[in-house]
């Protein structure tokens, strides 16, 4: 299996797979082994959740069964990861034999861990085992000196270590594993956490070295660092990166490694698509009580993944349609290059902008499903923001059998969008989401009551189109 | 004599596997030590294992009653501030 099977259905590992595909993490690992700045232990790990968020704790058992309820009910879940609330390698027992029931009772579904890598060495045999196949590592440093400001101790061979001889520790540790771990072909995937005055400076040095030892991606995270999260950072003044600071230390990492840019610092028991947490659904009283065939529940995983990889495929060409029509623009534009042209130009530019209907019913927040919304806000999103530039109704809505006239193999909704690019609602079921895919339409989502400038935000910023953009204009500044 | 776990220990687990006595146990509303059980890692080793895994300042306390990791000694924070944060999170 070649880097590039391994990871097109993987949300995390994959900027195009987090469109398709789902994953869920399961809260079974609660204890840890080393301390860092930006943490506080009575909150999951920060080194791949959210801080300050605390996810209610599995046994093995019961993170299982909620897998499997999960895998039934959301045919396009293709990854299972171990993320906390602790490190899932400082509690391995209990990591392993959620892997082990998992490997036998749901072979498609992969395996993942994150792990801060202070114990990874001891156990990459052991991970090789199991249908594990992605690995991240939180790696802040390379230097003992930088690592003594970040971590306070580590519990190493029976003792507390602290300062820099804990951080060459823990350092040394998790470069080794890293390298044994892409020596079995195992995709790493490197977090960093961004923190302004102490490793800033030092990442590109980080993500030079992780690469050369094998990692596949870095993930540069900002520091989250809130007083009300108790932590040392967050108490003692420390500040998270500005936007600026965070794409500048990306971009200097990008020479290097493919560099992650849609990273939404998920919960330890997150459920669904990226920055779609569906977990509260999915509570164990209501999991006690389901009867799942699953066997039944895998073929239709296969049949659901096979649907989506034809999609995929078939959305391709019209991609190229749209990059040749650009290219076609522009050579237009650049004979008899005037003030007058350059402006027919821009606004040809702005017609061909990100185009998003929205399901909202209050006009402020993305508050509405798919199948909910008797209206769509219409925004049109280009570099300098977004305007909203219509309202549409629709009507008889993705119901069974009732379609509509304008269009007789397509839902009227789905008609009535088709000159968007995308659309962006709380939920969107499997088979609109099939639909408006086939129509070209990307189908997006927010948390219910997520304001609808920062998910537009989001959304632009994940638009293919917004590079092509951006290459566009640079283009055109080229040629003035 | 035994060392004994407070109410601060936020039950993470790390301590339980550790124990070369099997003396750390899960209980409500946090984990407990068996005094009858806990040696304080003399014979085993040099260092008391629960305490010395423990992440939470305050919540494991050695035979004569002190913190084995006094306020500050885990997170930096001085005890001053994480008292204020302590009170602003239990006010939420």
């Amino acid at each position: 299996m070649n880097v590039q099977d391994k990871i097109r259905n993987h949300p995390c590992f994959s900027k195009d797979a987090h469109h398709h595909y789902a994953r869920m993490h399961v809260a079974v690992a609660p204890a840890c082994n080393i301390q860092c700045h930006y943490c506080n232990r009575k909150y999951d790990c920060s080194n791949e959740s959210r801080p300050g968020v605390v996810s209610e704790l599995l046994t093995p058992e019961q993170a299982v069964k909620k897998t499997l309820a999960v895998a039934a009910e959301i045919p396009q879940l293709t990854v299972l990861g171990i993320a906390g609330p602790g490190d899932p390698l400082a509690n391995p027992e209990r990591t392993f034999a959620t892997f082990a029931a998992l490997t036998d009772k749901a072979p498609d579904i992969r395996l993942c861990v994150s792990t801060n890598g202070l114990m990874l060495p001891q156990h990459v045999e052991e991970l090789c085992k199991y249908n594990i196949d992605h690995v991240t590592i939180t790696i802040n440093c390379i230097d003992p000196e930088i690592g003594a400001q970040i971590y306070p101790w580590i519990f190493w061979e029976h003792r507390r270590i602290r300062g820099a001889k804990a951080a060459a520790i823990l350092i040394d540790q998790q470069l080794k594993g890293l390298e044994m771990l892409a020596e079995r072909g195992v995709l790493v995937k490197i977090n960093s956490v961004l923190i302004p005055g102490v490793n800033d400076q030092h990442l590109a040095e980080v993500s030079r070295v992780v690469k050369e030892k094998g990692a596949f991606l870095h993930n540069i995270m900002p520091l989250i660092a809130e007083p009300e999260h108790g932590t040392f950072f967050g108490l003692m003044g420390q500040r998270s990166p500005t936007a600026d600071e965070l794409k500048a230390v990306q971009e200097q990492c990008a020479n290097d490694m493919e560099i992650m840019s849609h990273c939404r610092q998920c919960r330890a028991d997150a459920i669904g698509m990226l920055g779609q947490d569906r977990h509260a659904e999915f509570t164990l009283e209501r999991i006690d009580k389901l009867e799942i065939d699953h066997a039944a529940a895998m073929e239709r995983r296969r049949q659901v993944h096979k649907e989506i990889e034809a999609n995929r495929a078939a959305a391709q060409p019209s991609r190229v349609l749209v990059s040749l029509d650009r290219l076609t623009r522009t050579t237009k534009a650049k004979p008899g290059l005037t003030g007058a042209d350059v402006g027919n130009a821009q606004v040809a530019s702005s017609a061909k902008a990100f185009q998003v209907a929205v399901a909202s019913g209050d006009g402020r927040a993305v508050d509405q499903a798919f199948t909910e919304a008797n209206a769509f806000l219409i925004y049109r999103l280009d570099a300098q923001g977004a305007r909203q530039i219509a309202t549409r109704e629709v009507i008889a809505q993705l119901q069974a059998g009732n379609e509509g006239a304008a269009g007789a193999d397509k839902p009227a909704a789905i008609t009535a969008l088709d000159d968007c690019d995308a659309v962006l609602c709380t939920r969107i079921g499997f088979d609109a989401w099939q639909q408006l895919e086939a129509a070209g339409i990307r189908p997006l989502t927010a948390e219910a009551g997520a304001a609808i400038t920062a998910a537009l935000a989001n959304a632009y910023s994940d638009w293919p189109g917004a590079h092509e953009t951006n290459t566009d204009t640079t283009g055109r500044a080229l040629s003035a | 004599m035994s060392y004994r776990i407070t109410d601060d220990c936020v039950n993470c687990w790390a301590c339980e596997p550790l124990c070369p006595s099997q003396a750390v146990f899960a209980a409500e509303p946090h984990f407990r030590i068996d005094s009858a059980r806990c040696t304080g890692c003399e014979g085993d080793f040099a260092e008391p294992q629960c305490a010395s895994i423990c992440p939470i300042e305050g919540a494991i306390l050695d035979p004569s009653g002190a913190p084995v990791n006094p306020p500050g000694s885990l997170t930096g924070i001085p005890p001053a501030i994480w008292q204020q944060t302590q009170a602003a999170i239990q006010a939420r």
